[in-house]
Parts: C-alpha cells; sequence; structure tokens
C-alpha cells in the first residue's frame, strides 16, 4: 500500500496569508507550512508577524514576509509589487464589530467594509490584474456565516461587509475561471480567536454561547485552516465559486 | 456630562418601559426588558453619544444606572 498519498499536500505551492500574524491567518500560514507550501506572510505588525514565522515548517526556498496595512492603497500597491507568483492565496485580514444597527453610522459602515471588503477585493483584483495568480492557482477568502447564513442581532455592519465578499467571490469565481484560477470563501461560526475577547460580549456570555452550537464548542483556528488547505490544494481542482461552512452546525 | 441627560439617554434604548421609571437608582439589569442586545444597545449609545468605550464587564459590574454613568464619567475626562 502507497501511504505517501496526500491529495491534499501543498508541496511546491506558493501561498499568500494576509492576517498572518494572529488568529486564524497565523494558523492557517503555520499549517499550510507543514503541508509543504511556501509562505508569504503579510500583517501591519514587523514583531508579531516574526513569531508567525518563526513557528512555520522551513522551506528550502525560505519564507517572506510583507509589511502592509491593506486599507491603504499605496501600501496594498507597494505589497503586490514585492509579491512573487503565488499559487494561492488565504485572505484573512479582518475586522469585526458588534453594534445594533440603529448605531450603524455610514461611519460604522465605512470602518468595516474598508477591512472587510475593500481591502480584500483590491488586493485579490491587483494580484489577478498583475498575473501574479499562476495557473490552477487558488483563492481563499475569509468571510462568515454571518450576513449569509446566519443573522444575530448586532452583526449586521459585520455581517453585511461579509455578505459582500461572498457575492465578490462568486464573481471573481466566474471571471477567473478563464486562467484557471479559482476562488472560494470559507465561512466560519464563531472561532477562538483574539478578535472575539475585545470584551463588548463578556467571557460568560461567549461561554453561554458557545453551548449553542451543535457540536458544543466554538471552532478552533485550526478548523478553519484545514478548510483552507483542502481549498488551496489539488484536491478541490473541480471546485471554484463555493462558501464552505465551517461552523459546528450552527447554522443548520 | 449630566445626569439627568445620560438618564434619559439610557431610558430612549428603551420601548416597553415606562420612561418614568428611570432613576439615577434604577437597577435596570432588574427590568423586565433587559436583554444582551439592550446591553449592546446601552454600549453604543455611551459610544454615539459621549465618544466613551465600555465593555461588557462595566455592564455586569454596574448595578444602578448611576453606576454607569459615574464609569462612563471617569472615562470621559
Amino acid at each position: 500500500m502507497n501511504t505517501d498519498y496526500n491529495p491534499f499536500s501543498l508541496a511546491g505551492k506558493t501561498i499568500l496569508v494576509t492576517g498572518a500574524s494572529s488568529g486564524i491567518g497565523q494558523c492557517t500560514a503555520i499549517l499550510c507550512s507543514r503541508m509543504g507550501a511556501r509562505l508569504v506572510l503579510a500583517a501591519r505588525n514587523q514583531e508579531r508577524l516574526q513569531e508567525t514565522l518563526n513557528q512555520l515548517n522551513e522551506h528550502p526556498d525560505g519564507h517572506v514576509t510583507l509589511l502592509a496595512d491593506l486599507t491603504v492603497q499605496e501600501e496594498v500597491e507597494r505589497m503586490v509589487a514585492a509579491l512573487p507568483p503565488l499559487n494561492g492565496a488565504v485572505l484573512c485580514a479582518g475586522n469585526s464589530t458588534t453594534l445594533p444597527l440603529q448605531f450603524g453610522s455610514r461611519e460604522k459602515f465605512d470602518e468595516m467594509f474598508d477591512v472587510n471588503f475593500f481591502a480584500p477585493v483590491e488586493l485579490m483584483r491587483l494580484m489577478y490584474k498583475k498575473k501574479l495568480l499562476q495557473k490552477n492557482s487558488s483563492v481563499v477568502l475569509i468571510a462568515s456565516i454571518g450576513g449569509t447564513h446566519s443573522f444575530m442581532p448586532g452583526n449586521g455592519v459585520y455581517g453585511a461587509s461579509k455578505a459582500a465578499l461572498n457575492s465578490v467571490m462568486r464573481y471573481a469565481a466566474r471571471e477567473f475561471a478563464t486562467r484557471r484560477v479559482r476562488v472560494n470563501s470559507i465561512c466560519p461560526g464563531m472561532v477562538d480567536t483574539p478578535l472575539i475577547h475585545r470584551g463588548t460580549i463578556t467571557e460568560e456570555q461567549l461561554a453561554e454561547d458557545a453551548k449553542r452550537y451543535p457540536l458544543g464548542r466554538y471552532g478552533n483556528p485550526d478548523d478553519i485552516a484545514n478548510g483552507a488547505i483542502y481549498l488551496l490544494s489539488d484536491a478541490s481542482s473541480w471546485l471554484t465559486g463555493h462558501d464552505l461552512v465551517i461552523d459546528g452546525g450552527f447554522s443548520i | 456630562m449630566n445626569l439627568q441627560e445620560f438618564i434619559e439617554n439610557f431610558a430612549g434604548q428603551f420601548d416597553e418601559t415606562d420612561p418614568e421609571e428611570f432613576s439615577a437608582e434604577t437597577k435596570f439589569k432588574d427590568l423586565e426588558e433587559w436583554s444582551s442586545l439592550m446591553a449592546l444597545s446601552i454600549i453604543a449609545m455611551v459610544d454615539d453619544e459621549y465618544d466613551v468605550i465600555i465593555k461588557g464587564n462595566d455592564i455586569i459590574s454596574s448595578d444602578t444606572i448611576q453606576d454607569l454613568f459615574s464609569i462612563v464619567e471617569k472615562r470621559k475626562s
């Protein structure tokens, strides 16, 4: 029996991960390196990015780190100019807010859309336009069940930004298919990352909320990273335009 | 910061509770209309009206509207 069979291998692939200094992005970068990928890590903070880099499996060609605030156009352009040819990208950089809709001013929507929608869409657009995404490459957008599969009170501003991202994902999947570039998203339920421990919702409320998940807990970053590995790998060669719900059964 | 105005802003988030019922000494978490969404509305109201960030634990540690007012006032200065 050949035990080397592994359709999920990322060996030979160069993969960009944004938001790589924390949470889902950091975990995705680490696990992708274990699957054999060469990583290009992007985030805003050098020190925290270095912490991620230190946890990667070594690669013969070396990993790359790029500093950029993706909400600043010049920084996106500078980063894109520095990118090597890519076989995959996981766009994790994002933010969240919990705000009843009656307080969702244009300013609050703009803040959320700048980070969660315009930043990843602009990056994806430039990577495609500059032909950095190689044939058979795969783009994975980290969206959310919020805004498409779940509509919890207080999540409207956040959910709308992620729903918009899911919409562009499908258009990109259609258009980019001409170059055999695949585009999919992952829609996580609540995942235990620093993002959810900012205090608007108390730890007690979070613990109570986690009980509402059929599988009995919030997600861990590796639950999402493993989905990203599937979408990046050749195992998903015939999959594009799909939003992969990974939510412990919450949205059923 | 004006306590009376804070109480009015606080009461403004409620729909069913009689505005007359709100005073500095109101134990707001005992109100029937109190809910987790109401807590989010109070947090958002404080951000909106006073430009102060309060957290879920500030709500938990406050019994009365006066308690919460004191937290916001302290953070405002």
